[in-house]
């Protein structure tokens, strides 16, 4: 497996929100708006590459069978790392994020790509894998946020785009939220299912 | 690849032993460098607050009135100008709601601040404006010393459309706060 290869999982072929379908419960908590989600992909983006890393690094050293508790406190440690840090620095975004960015410990994706990617690759690679996997649950997230913003409030990235309107309160509920990632994850899945048919 | 470490006891105490020592010591460090600017960024959300809330003043008086703290406004000649009473209740739609409300010296509300709120975002998350001077329920002016009430419940202020809960559970803490206010003088 080369770096393109693993560039292009992350972000497309086994794009974690479209194709893998993991992390559901941030996927639709968080995307409230644009920023939102924006902030929330960074943020397991951060973690997914710090524990990829670390995990590769000592993959040679956790005997299989303590493997997942292992792999679970070095991904909770950068996770509470990404919580102080926040709420000491960006305390506006941590009043939206904050009840979610715990719950990045037991997000599907980070643990999985441990498991998965990290456990049997080299550091560089593994690296790679955690900043594109987190990148395409970045733009998954973002692209969800700003669909849910506009309909809901119009606005994207709290710029009104539509003048005067109310926007569709139900979008930036929960069930707008089920609703925007069905019919994206149709519309993305279709594009995909159709350049894979090209090619 | 290097040989993998066998799950036997002693290994499997030992990697996850060091593992947790040093997750520890990593978290212990970042707190000690994170631990300064979150106290401080919680100490100006609450002072901000109170300096939106109140009319001019010269400075602040933190008093204790029955448990409760009251921010109370002094102009330069040290006579009371109004007071910013922080109250909150469990009465909200999404749980906890805190505001912060301050009251000029007769007791009519000045301005209000929402500390912490876990309202529904298009419905009971505008409680933030609606009860501003020029929201839709503005409660800025009114004194609490007859109990603010919704229409709804025979008062006269206009709940959030959708958000009577919310919006009861607001008046309750204005309420609240003009108690505590009340016993100031």
């Amino acid at each position: 497996m080369n770096a393109k290869d693993i560039i292009k999982n992350g972000l497309i072929k086994e794009n974690p929100t479209w194709v893998l379908i993991l992390g559901m419960c941030p996927t639709l908590a968080t995307t409230t708006s644009a920023i939102n989600g924006m902030m929330m992909g960074l943020a397991t983006a951060f973690v997914l590459m710090m524990s990829n890393i670390v995990i590769s690094l000592l993959k040679s050293v956790i005997p299989d069978k303590v493997r997942i508790p292992a792999f679970i406190v070095v991904i909770a440690t950068f996770v509470t790392i990404v919580q102080m840090v926040m709420q000491a620095y960006m305390s506006d975004m941590y009043e939206t994020l904050g009840l979610f960015i715990p719950l990045i410990v037991v997000n599907c994706i980070v643990l999985g790509r441990a498991e998965a990617f990290a456990s049997k690759n080299g550091v560089g690679h593994s690296a790679l894998d955690g900043i594109f996997m987190g990148l395409g649950f970045t733009w998954a997230l973002t692209l969800i946020g700003m669909v849910r913003e506009l309909l809901g409030t119009g606005c994207i990235f709290g710029h009104s785009l539509i003048g005067g309107a109310d926007g569709m309160l139900m979008m930036i509920l929960p069930p707008g939220g089920f609703i925007a990632l069905g019919l994206l994850m149709a519309l993305i899945n279709h594009l995909r299912h159709r350049s894979v048919k090209k090619s | 690849m290097a040989k993998k470490a066998q799950s036997t006891l002693i290994n499997m105490l030992l990697s996850l032993t060091v593992i947790a020592l040093v997750a520890a010591a990593a978290l212990a460090a970042v707190n000690g460098v994170t631990q300064e600017p979150i106290a401080q960024a919680q100490e100006a959300k609450v002072q901000a607050a109170i300096k939106a809330v109140l009319p001019p003043f010269e400075t602040i008086e933190n008093r204790d009135i029955d448990g409760a703290a009251a921010n109370v406004a002094l102009d330069a000649d040290g006579n009371i100008v109004g007071a910013a009473i922080e109250a909150g209740n469990d009465e909200g739609f999404g749980g906890h709601l805190q505001v912060m409300v301050g009251f000029d010296k007769d007791g009519n509300v000045y301005g209000y601040s929402i500390l912490e709120s876990h309202e529904t975002p298009g419905l009971g998350a505008k409680a933030g404006e609606w009860f501003q001077k020029d929201g839709k329920g503005s409660v800025i002016g009114l004194n609490p010393s007859d109990e603010l009430k919704v229409k709804k419940d025979g008062g006269s202020v206009d709940a959030i459309s959708g958000s009577t809960i919310t919006s009861r559970a607001f008046l309750s803490a204005i309420n609240q706060a003009y108690t505590v206010f009340s016993k100031i003088q």
